[in-house]
């Protein structure tokens, strides 16, 4: 820095995290109130807030909020396989897999809704797993094309044979008994989802999910088969989705090609880039403002997808840690200038 | 019946060989990622259509203003949002996506849907082979198809930039150390192949009218070409396509057009299960495996 002369001083922003933080970081040092809710009003506040919403909401948001947090389960669900290193541009294909399961088990066995919904869950994840096994083997984009590819050619598939209904879909299916069981059902089904997820992570067995995705090759030489954990993985998030899929098709009482179109899948993309990947609470977050924004904006109909795509390019390219990571740091840490050492 | 299958079949390949070549050349041979490459074949075809149209130039200029157009935005695409995501693939794909859904997804809303949105053929008039009529613009196509890529392989081998192509694909470090600019190498790459999207889209387009669709079936079938035929192979790129374009073109003479795009679809997923290098593909053959 000499060469420009004089004594520039250089600065850089540093963080130091706050004291509070320190002292709470550790739960035997809450010492005081303050500290006991600066660490507990974070996770607390927004599962009471989701318990609450459907009690206070009209009718036409409380729809809003089970559109939401279908949504979102679809975000915490490929922000978890983006956790192992998958990153799928098709969760359209796990929903439409289980809304389409559900609706044939309705409409071929008559079964209640109490048993379509979790065998479809299931049958949804296992069939999600097995569709996706050849692409396991290889690394890069090829996941990515491969979920890009197949939910267009299931809806091609029901298109050209006509097999479930064809364009017409399967209508008439049975509903939910009244909308207060389709909103907690679907909001406790969220909370399950995202702290399950949230704590399969840090347990033994996601630990080696994370490792794979950092670095597949010592966790081979580790002994541990990582095609048989990816394929798990697979049935994890494949039977989330697959349960949105049952869920939405019972909610709506029919089922139809809709539920492979793109919306599915870039949507749960769109809020875990916008709301920031690998902690899911930034898929949670990101779920919450972009689809109850895009209801608001109803009137520009097919708008919405150009702003959920262009959101989804400012969000990747500027801001790629997402607006949760923002939030946390500026909670956790402060900033300032220090003068760096020449 | 069987000779119109195979005259159909050929020219079907070519078709499919033209709408790869682009795809093949950015993420095939150089190694980036273009997922807007659908995006940019369909905003071609607009933007020819609304040149001669909306503003009244001649087709021939309108042609070629919209592949330099196209060029320039694929290089303003590497400028402005690759540049800044390089190397980390998973944020390549996501926005490279995001760019092409959304340029697609404007054009819907826009309202450019309709029988209207037609390209004008290059020379009118038809041939006949033995019982079977074809129409000149196909013969353009095949014609145009097989010279673009005979070009991209003796581009590909015999000249410098070619090479570099290849080579910030093969090792980007060493590629570096040759004196090879990787970020201005790659931009190329990028434009040079909405380039050929934007010709693939000036001769094909004019069979049909251009509708938003195509846009994701062409994305899709330049993927199929590209993983079947094997990375970084303009061989496998031809031999891909007439696979796929006569098992298109079998399906849709036994089985009905339905059917015809879901063969590459299966085709992608029989090719991963059993070589997933692809037919010809060599480059990082090691590094895509696990």
């Amino acid at each position: 820095m000499a060469l420009h002369g004089g004594n520039v001083k250089h600065k850089r922003r540093e963080r130091i995290d706050r004291g509070i933080k320190v002292r709470s970081d550790d739960i035997f040092a809450l010492t005081s109130y303050r500290e006991f809710l600066y660490v507990s009003v974070p996770p607390v506040a927004p599962v009471i807030l989701l318990l609450a919403l459907p009690l206070i909401l009209p009718l036409y948001w409380q729809k809003v909020l089970i559109t939401t947090s279908v949504f979102a389960i679809l975000a915490l669900s490929w922000d978890f396989l983006v956790t192992v290193g998958m990153v799928s541009l098709g969760q359209a294909l796990f929903f439409g897999i289980g809304a389409y399961l559900a609706g044939y088990l309705d409409i071929r066995f008559a079964l209640p809704i109490w048993t379509t919904i979790p065998l479809a869950t299931l049958v949804g994840g296992l069939l999600s797993a097995i569709l996706l096994l050849p692409v396991l083997r290889l690394r890069g984009v090829y996941f990515s094309m491969v979920t890009l590819v197949l939910p267009l050619m299931f809806e091609r598939t029901i298109e050209a044979t006509g097999w479930f209904g064809g364009t017409e879909g399967l209508t008439g299916l049975k509903s939910f008994p009244n909308i207060w069981i389709e909103c907690y059902l679907i909001v406790i089904a969220l909370l399950l989802v995202f702290f399950g997820l949230r704590r399969l992570v840090t347990t033994d067995y996601g630990l080696v999910l994370t490792a794979i995705k950092n670095n597949d090759r010592a966790v081979m030489s580790g002994g541990i088969n990582i095609y048989w954990m990816k394929a798990q993985a697979l049935f994890i998030t494949g039977s989330i989705g697959a349960f949105c899929g049952a869920f939405m098709t019972h909610v709506y009482s029919f089922v139809g090609m809709p539920v492979f179109a793109l919306d599915y899948s870039i949507l749960p993309l769109a809020s875990a880039v916008v709301g920031g990947m690998g902690t899911f609470a930034g898929s949670l977050l990101g779920a919450f403002i972009l689809v109850p924004l895009s209801e608001a904006l109803r009137g520009i109909g097919g708008l919405r997808t150009v702003i959920y795509a262009v959101s989804l390019v400012v969000f990747i390219v500027a801001i790629p840690e997402g607006i949760f990571h923002y939030v946390q740091r500026k909670y956790q840490q402060f900033e300032r200038w220090a003068e760096v050492e020449n | 019946m069987l000779e119109v299958t195979i005259i159909y079949g050929f020219i079907n390949s070519i078709i499919l060989a033209l709408i790869a070549l682009g795809f093949s050349l950015t993420f095939g041979i150089s190694g980036v990622s273009n997922f807007a490459y659908g995006a940019m074949y369909i905003m071609a075809g607009y933007a020819v259509w609304i040149m001669i149209n909306l503003i009244g130039l001649p087709f021939p200029v309108a042609a070629i203003l919209a592949v330099i157009f196209t060029a320039l935005f694929g290089l303003a695409l590497y400028r402005l949002v690759l540049l800044r995501v390089r190397g980390m693939v998973i944020s390549e794909v996501i926005a490279t996506f995001g760019v092409g859904l959304a340029i697609l997804e404007l054009f819907r809303y826009l309202g450019f849907t309709g029988f209207e949105y037609t390209l004008p053929v290059f020379t009118d008039g038809s041939l006949m082979i033995g019982d079977t009529y074809i129409d000149h613009q196909r013969l353009w196509i095949v014609g145009i198809g097989i010279s673009l890529a005979l070009g991209l392989y003796l581009f590909t081998r015999y000249t410098k930039t070619g090479l570099a192509f290849r080579g910030i694909a093969q090792d980007e470090q060493t590629a570096l150390s040759l004196g090879i600019n990787s970020d201005r190498v790659a931009g190329l790459s990028v434009a040079f192949g909405s380039g050929l999207a934007a010709i693939a889209a000036i001769l094909i387009l004019p069979r049909g009218t251009i509708s938003v669709n195509e846009g994701y079936d062409v994305l899709i079938n330049a993927m199929a070409v590209c993983i079947i035929g094997g990375l970084g192979s303009t061989v496998g790129v031809i031999v891909a396509s007439f696979m796929i374009g006569y098992a298109q073109m079998i399906t849709d003479a036994f089985s009905g057009p339905h059917w015809k795009m879901i063969v590459s679809l299966v085709a992608i997923l029989i090719i991963l299960l059993v070589k997933p290098s692809g037919l010809f593909g060599k480059q990082k053959e090691l590094e895509e495996r696990i």
